[in-house]
């Protein structure tokens, strides 16, 4: 049995072509990928790196959801014998299936995403309390791989392209909850308001998505909370 | 152009007031259902309503509650659905918030003491 592939070949401008790829035990999204590009058309643009669902590049709208390929096994996501393979959602196209990240990574950036403590090598270990309520929650975010399913994914990201995104967000969140930390009020600041955690309407396709099943929402949901408490005291 | 801070207080106030609003809205439903019980007629919630203080108070802060957060929710549908700038969109929210606080409390009166 032959798979009917429609790849997006193009730009933002573009149409889908047709390819038929031979059915194989095990095939993953991305094995398809391959084929098409070492086989049958070897223009065909994509990223990809690590093939074991670490480096997060390869993801990709099949049939219309947003995926990680390597670790989707075409059994899972066929609809007949047909694939339907498109750039992720919400980002620009640079060509076929690859898209510009850079929006995306700045946003982490704009959210205060980076780590700032502030021990110095001479400093003896931090001692972080393993069962903690912070390191709990730090912990139920720190997996993310970056793949931009999530962001793909929320609609308010395409209604509001300023919006910040579930993923910074939830990175974010993860320093919020690092008591090493020492931008904090700057980092609370980053994230409040309508480009912000406060955009957010908790549809949840985030956390459905996530590849690695973490719950940006709920960590979106903390942000409202603590920078709610916050403003209101006057502390933001 | 709004602050972070003001935009998380606005969003506080939205949550607080859907707290009170979750409230309100159950008691309100309770009250329809027991009041329509013996058919619906103008005289007959006007002699329920008419002097009732507590009938009034608990209006009132429907009608509060309803004046923040109705607003807020249309000014984020403005903002999303039809691309309204920032400001314009508050700018709406507060005459919104305000025809529902002036309609909602002219209305509590006409039933309670008018």
């Amino acid at each position: 049995m032959a798979l009917k592939v429609r790849v997006w070949r193009g730009k933002e401008q573009g149409a889908f072509t047709t390819y038929e790829v031979a059915r194989e035990e095990s095939q993953t999204v991305l094995d398809v990928v391959v084929h098409i590009q070492r086989h049958l058309e070897p223009s065909l643009s994509f990223r990809y790196a690590c093939r074991v669902g670490m480096c997060g590049s390869c993801a990709m709208n099949v049939n219309g959801v947003a995926r990680w390929t390597c670790r989707t096994h075409v059994s899972k996501v066929v609809a007949g014998d047909e694939l339907e393979i498109a750039p992720l959602s919400n980002l620009p196209v640079i060509k076929d299936l690859a898209t510009d990240m850079r929006e995306f990574f700045d946003k982490w950036a704009r959210a205060k995403g980076q780590f700032k403590g502030s021990k110095t090598r001479h400093d003896d270990f931090a001692r972080v309390e393993p069962a903690s309520k912070e390191r709990l929650a730090a912990d139920a975010g720190i997996e993310c791989i970056g793949c931009g399913i999530c962001y793909a994914s929320c609609d308010v990201v395409s209604w509001r392209p300023d919006f910040l995104g579930p993923a910074a967000l939830n990175r974010a969140w993860t320093l919020v909850n690092d008591q090493r930390d020492t931008q904090q009020g700057e980092r609370l600041r980053a994230v409040a308001g309508d480009a912000g955690c406060h955009a957010c309407h908790t549809q949840g396709s985030c956390s459905e998505r996530c590849p690695k099943q973490l719950a940006p929402s709920a960590a979106i949901a903390g942000l409202k909370r603590l920078t709610g408490r916050m403003a209101v005291r006057g502390k933001l | 152009m709004t602050t972070a801070a003001t935009q998380a207080k606005l969003w506080y106030a939205m949550r607080i007031s859907s707290m009170v609003l979750a409230v309100c809205v159950l008691l309100h439903i309770a009250t329809v259902i027991y009041a329509v019980r013996g058919g619906l007629s103008a005289a007959e919630i006007l002699g329920r309503t008419h002097g009732n203080w507590f009938f009034g108070a608990f209006y009132v802060v429907f009608v509060v509650a309803c004046s923040v957060h109705v607003p807020l929710g249309l000014a984020a549908i403005a903002r999303e659905w039809l691309g309204v700038r920032e400001r314009m969109a508050l700018v709406f929210a507060q005459v919104v918030g305000l025809v529902i606080l002036l309609m909602g409390l002219r209305a509590v009166y006409g039933v309670v003491a008018g």
